[in-house]
């Protein structure tokens, strides 16, 4: 069993490395950091003043060791276009975005479960068709138009929800959070709808496949030959088996999510790292591009990690495969 | 001659699936019925919008023929620049299909060639692929597309970068959408792998190659026609997300998204047509071939018991 | 009043064309203490009947017609009553072990779980009574083994546990689909004789569902044998075996491989009811000469010297493990193989019979040991395959028909791929003449070759495949369980057919089996195998008369005869 974990972990571990090192190679030889932090019409003296204090001489190795020492400590050097450190720009905008992602995830996962499980258990439905038309409508409309739409119909029109902005937020210190505050809670709700649409939709449709074709194995067929009662076999025997998937989905749910909030973010001037990222890409800020590329390669990658331990405790033959060896 | 090949279509699985389901039918016809306009752009639409001659700012925020203040001449109403919607809607989804098609083409030709070279030849090559397949997996297209787009920035001048915006953009959607390719592709000949008529060919000597692309590959073109078909509508989202964020297609060029992002600036003034209708072309677009891809998975596939 | 009555059965699907009959005006009765046995060929309709008794039959079927009563109560689409029936009063048993049982439970869940939604037993005395169940069914350490989840079983011992399942809420009545065939021969003996012991123990009525007619000579009581859903023949198993009289019964008895003597030809009813005697033999007159004469010298062919194969992936088998850890699948095997003989290999699955056959073709690296063909050897130091050293002479047909032709080619470019591939420079006209040549030689009509596979059955099927193996004019060729999947007169047939081929023209044959009867008129010479070490080797007579090894009198002993009764 440790040596599963071990396994697991060193992978993570090796693709982290992976990332900073596509990372680094960003801010390195991708344009000019020299450029950007003095700008085009500096003296030359000036240039190689700065090329001294970023450590650009050194040979590459150190400068990267320099730079993962740098990361693992929370440093991700200062942006180019807002002139802060990047450690507090993420330290400002992470728990915006992570609310946000938490509250969208529940609501795919939670809702996206049922309704798939209820679509495949009762596949010819009149209630079933209806939720498969609206999942499909789901994943045909891109993000920002379900924002756009939900914006337009429940703020100009009804005006009963805010259209930017996180509403009032209460500081924990090293966390500001929307729960506590009603305008807070306000904020939350259109945007986490849009955010989880998308993936609710392609929840609903992975379960109701996975519970279509578990419906029709031999062991289910069996289990009838036995009398096993049909709600029994649906909600146990069948859902138990098909749940595996939907773990597995859940860690790269999370991650669809993270990058969806990109545009969420976007449509709602929501203040978190999605919006904070975008403005990076159309200024070619890289330190805060590669500082984000290296964030969500951690979340992922740790996700990743805790599916993989959910994995092995849920599926039996995974546990003796390993134990064997 | 006609009606005999139409009945041998018929005949087919397939087809018989086909020509009884409505949803098939109507979501083939309405996307063929886009695809053709934006095909035959210059002729359907009444002008050219992105010709400064035809365009005037004094026909500015025209609304549609039905409102008040509209006018027949420009039917769906016109833009902040004074540009018929309508003739802005059919090019812009000229800019969408094209790019669309060419990313998954691109997708769909790496990652059909990484899957069955990796499921067939196994190794330490496999398992390289697998890896990086699974490690791009979890990063989502957006984030791949907008990852590379940024790269794209910083290595090529500003200048040319709207130049060369939309090959970037089909490379970018393109190499995020790969992996869902390779993985189908690998699982599909690994099944095949194993089948009898595999270990005949190589008994008989034929080389790897013919195996794998003459024998193998026909086999296994079922699912990968299904990811295709699916693909192409995320991609065709993908694009119109990062072209109303700003990254995307050049403005000069625009697609649907980028006709979107122009009108949301107008959205809570009034002027909603602006946004209005190009949202509904993209998601119409959207779901016609998303139903399609939707009615193809389950025609073609062997496992689900037809009732 | 019996046990079980069915009466004018009557079954259909709705395809999009058109109705399918699957059975048609179906009458038998069962009573307790009575094994019947359900025979056909595939199609016949006689799994659906077993699920049309418990109301389980895949859709569109359905039951059209007639009654099913068990102890007079009508139960036939009334699913009320079937729900509360099933597992209570009747018992099923399904063909394959493996995926009957739900991976993710342990079996004590699964048995409990039954228990207690029939009898209203506590917690505890489920557990018992499980425990209890399995010990009767042969678990051995039930008390351990409970605790354990399915894929931990073995083939039997899943089997096993699968009866335990059928009986635990006391049914009445037994319904076991071809609850063998997925088994080796010896542990086949074991389950049919545990059914026959809870049988006579609990007064059951049991049917018993196959195609084996050694399982009906040695199990059943009573025998019903059905053909495209109607029942063409029943009544006591021994009159009907001795003496059948219809067609189709006639034909299953005398294609049946006999377990005790060596014939030349397998027998075959045709459709008129008389026995056919006619050979292949002058079909092939026309391509002898194009084939050339060859001379049987006798000589050696091929050796393998010993040739062990280590599998590093636990998969391959299920839990032999030796030492290391390893998988030795093929275990230090030498022989050799002599100019026109029939070689037979032998041995149950696992004994490492098909991979020795993919070494000889190169599909398989061997770990160690050395092979020689015609003196030349094929691996080099590099373990590399060297496959012009035979260049098409080594050719091989499968064990499954419908995966051993590529769908998406016509039967014409199946043949004719081989032979383009040998001689590039072949001409069109030339390559029609042989391809035509070679689909006579099989027996089958030039109209095929413009076909797909999908539209020909699995005898058929297997026909092309030995057209395409011929097509490269070999000089050995391996048979890998080419039979095993077919039903029992197109195995006559097919098996006439080699018999011919080889005869004609010269060839030299290895033919792969784990049915001991079939070897026994196939092959002048055997080897037996055991976990992929040699048993024993000895010619056919020689082996079935006086067997040396203990493995082998086990073997001979249990395999079903048909001959037990007649």
């Amino acid at each position: 069993m440790i040596s599963y974990f071990f396994k697991r972990l060193l992978q993570s571990i090796l693709v982290m490395f992976v990332v900073a090192f596509v990372s680094f190679s960003l801010f390195n030889f991708v344009g000019d950091p020299v450029n950007s932090m003095t700008g085009e019409d500096a003296s030359d003296e000036r240039r190689a003043e700065v090329r001294e204090v970023l450590g650009l001489n050194d040979p590459v190795y150190i400068q990267f060791s320099r730079f993962v020492g740098n990361i693992i400590q929370g440093n991700f050097g200062i942006s180019y276009q807002l002139k802060r450190e990047v450690s507090d720009l993420i330290g400002e905008r992470l728990p915006a975005t992570l609310e946000l992602v938490f509250v969208s995830a529940m609501l795919a996962i939670i809702i996206g479960t049922i309704l798939g499980v209820y679509t495949g258990i009762n596949r010819d439905s009149f209630i079933s068709n209806v939720i498969l038309v609206v999942s499909l409508a789901g994943v045909s409309l891109p993000t920002f138009i379900i924002g756009i739409m939900l914006i337009y119909l429940f703020s100009v029109i009804l005006g009963v929800l805010p259209s930017f902005g996180r509403g009032e937020v209460t500081d924990l210190g090293f966390w500001t959070t929307g729960f506590l505050t009603l305008s807070g809670l306000k904020a939350l709700i259109l945007p986490s709808v849009t955010l989880s649409l998308f993936q609710m939709t392609y929840v609903i449709r992975l379960v109701r496949a996975e519970m279509m074709e578990i419906l029709q194995t031999d062991y289910i067929k069996f289990a009838r030959a036995r009398g096993i009662k049909n709600n029994v076999i649906n909600y146990k025997h069948a859902l138990k088996n098909g749940l595996i998937p939907v773990i597995t989905i859940t860690g790269i749910n999370i991650g669809t999510l993270i990058a969806f909030s990109i545009i969420t973010e976007t449509v709602f001037q929501w203040p978190g790292m999605g919006s904070l990222f975008i403005n990076a890409v159309y200024f070619v800020d890289i330190p805060i591009m590669s500082a984000y590329m290296i964030m969500v390669a951690f979340i992922f990658v740790m996700i990743n990690f805790i599916v993989d331990i959910t994995y092995y405790f849920i599926d039996p033959r995974i546990r003796l495969k390993e134990e064997s060896e | 001659m006609i009606k005999k090949t139409f009945n041998k279509i018929y005949d087919t699985d397939i087809g018989f699936s086909f020509f009884n389901s409505k949803i098939a039918i109507i979501s083939s016809s309405i996307f063929f019925i886009i695809f053709l306009c934006s095909f035959f752009a210059g002729i359907v639409a009444p002008y050219n919008p992105f010709d400064p001659a035809s365009v005037s700012l004094m026909d500015a925020f025209t609304p549609p023929v039905w409102s008040e203040g509209g006018s027949a001449s420009f039917f769906l109403g016109t833009d902040q620049q004074g540009r018929d919607m309508f003739s802005t809607m059919i090019y812009g989804s000229r800019i969408s299909l094209i790019v669309g098609f060419a990313s998954i083409l691109f997708a769909m030709i790496l990652g059909v060639f990484l899957g069955v070279t990796a499921g067939y030849i196994g190794g330490r090559y496999e398992i390289i692929v697998m890896r990086v397949t699974d490690i791009q997996l979890t990063i989502p297209t957006i984030l791949m597309a907008l990852l590379v787009d940024g790269i794209a920035r910083a290595v090529i001048s500003r200048s040319m970068h709207d130049e060369m915006a939309i090959y970037v953009l089909i490379f970018a959607i393109g190499i995020s959408e790969w992996p869902q390719f390779a993985r189908v592709t690998r699982a599909s000949t690994l099944v095949e792998k194993n089948k009898e008529y595999v270990s005949a060919s190589r008994i008989i000597g034929l080389s790897n190659i013919i195996i794998m692309f003459k024998h193998i590959l026909p086999n296994i073109l079922r699912p990968i026609l299904v990811i295709a078909t699916i693909g192409l509508a995320l991609a065709i989202i993908t694009e119109s997300t990062l072209s109303f964020l700003g990254v995307g297609v050049p403005p000069t060029t625009p697609s649907l998204g980028t006709l979107i992002r122009f009108g949301n600036n107008f959205l809570f003034s009034g002027e909603w047509w602006i946004t209005f209708f190009p949202a509904i072309f993209l998601v119409v677009l959207a779901l016609s071939i998303n139903l399609l891809g939707d009615w193809m998975r389950d025609a073609l596939n062997p496992k689900l018991k037809k009732r | 009043m019996s046990l079980l009555e069915i009466k004018n059965l009557n079954i259909s699907y709705k395809t999009r064309k058109e109705t399918i009959v699957a059975s048609s005006n179906v009458n038998f009765t069962l009573e307790r203490g009575e094994i019947l046995g359900i025979v056909g060929e595939s199609g016949s309709g006689k799994s659906t009947i077993a699920n049309a008794i418990i109301n389980l039959i895949d859709p569109p079927g359905q039951i059209t017609d007639g009654t099913i009563k068990i102890d007079n109560q009508e139960l036939q689409n009334n699913e009320e009553i079937i729900q509360k029936i099933r597992g209570k009063k009747i018992g099923f048993v399904f063909q394959d072990p493996q995926t009957s049982l739900n991976p993710l439970f342990k079996i004590k869940d699964q048995l409990i779980e039954t228990i207690q939604t029939h009898l209203s037993l506590s917690y505890e005395e489920a557990l018992n009574k499980s425990i209890n169940l399995l010990q009767e069914v042969g678990i051995e350490n039930a008390t351990k083994r409970i605790e354990d989840y399915p894929h931990q079983f073995s083939g039997g011992m899943r089997q096993r546990v699968v009866i335990a399942l059928a009986i635990s809420c006391e049914p009445d009545l037994i319904i076991a689909d071809e609850p063998t065939t997925a088994l080796d021969v010896s542990i086949q003996y074991q389950i049919l004789e545990l059914l026959k012991e809870l049988t006579k123990k609990r007064n059951l009525g049991v049917i018993i569902i196959t195609h084996d007619m050694g399982v009906i000579a040695e199990t059943t009581n009573k025998v019903i044998v059905m053909r495209h859903g109607l029942i063409v023949e029943q009544g006591n198993t021994k009159d009907l075996l001795t003496q059948p009289k219809s067609t189709e019964a006639r034909s299953l008895v005398i294609s049946v491989p006999p377990t005790n003597k060596k014939i030349e030809r397998f027998k075959l009813i045709g459709p008129d009811g008389s026995e056919i005697t006619s050979s292949s033999a002058n079909l092939t007159k026309n391509i002898i000469k194009t084939w050339g004469v060859r001379q049987n010298t006798n000589q050696k062919l091929l050796e393998l010297k010993k040739i062990t194969k280590i599998f590093d992936d636990q998969s391959f088998t299920y839990g032999k493990k030796i030492d290391d850890k390893a998988v030795k699948a093929v275990n230090n095997v030498s022989f050799q193989l002599f100019e026109g003989e029939t070689l037979g290999l032998v041995g149950e699955s696992g004994s490492g019979k098909s991979t020795i056959a993919k070494i000889i073709t190169g599909l398989v690296r061997p770990s160690f040991g050395e092979l020689e063909y015609n003196g030349l050897s094929l691996y080099n130091f590099k373990r590399k395959y060297q496959i012009d050293k035979s260049r098409g002479q080594i050719q091989m047909i499968f064990q499954d028909p419908y995966s051993s032709l590529n769908p998406r080619f016509k039967v014409k470019d199946i043949i004719a791929e081989p032979i383009k591939f040998f001689q590039k420079s072949i001409t069109r006209n030339d390559l029609e003449k042989n391809v035509h040549d070679l689909i006579d030689i099989v027996g089958m009509t030039r109209k095929s070759l413009d076909r797909y596979p999908h539209e020909f059955s699995g005898g058929q099927r297997q026909r092309i495949s030995i057209a395409r193996a011929l097509a490269t004019r070999p000089r050995l060729l391996i048979c890998d369980e080419p039979t095993s999947a077919l039903d029992v007169s197109i195995q006559a047939q097919i098996l006439n057919l080699l018999k011919d081929i080889q005869d004609e023209l010269h060839l030299t044959m290895l033919f792969i089996s784990h049915d001991l009867p079939v070897i026994r008129q196939m092959c002048n010479r055997i080897i037996v195998l055991k976990n992929g070490a040699i048993c024993e080797t000895n010619e056919t007579e020689k082996l079935f008369n006086e067997p040396d090894h203990q493995y082998t009198k086990q073997l001979i002993n249990l395999m079903p005869k048909i001959e037990s009764l007649i």
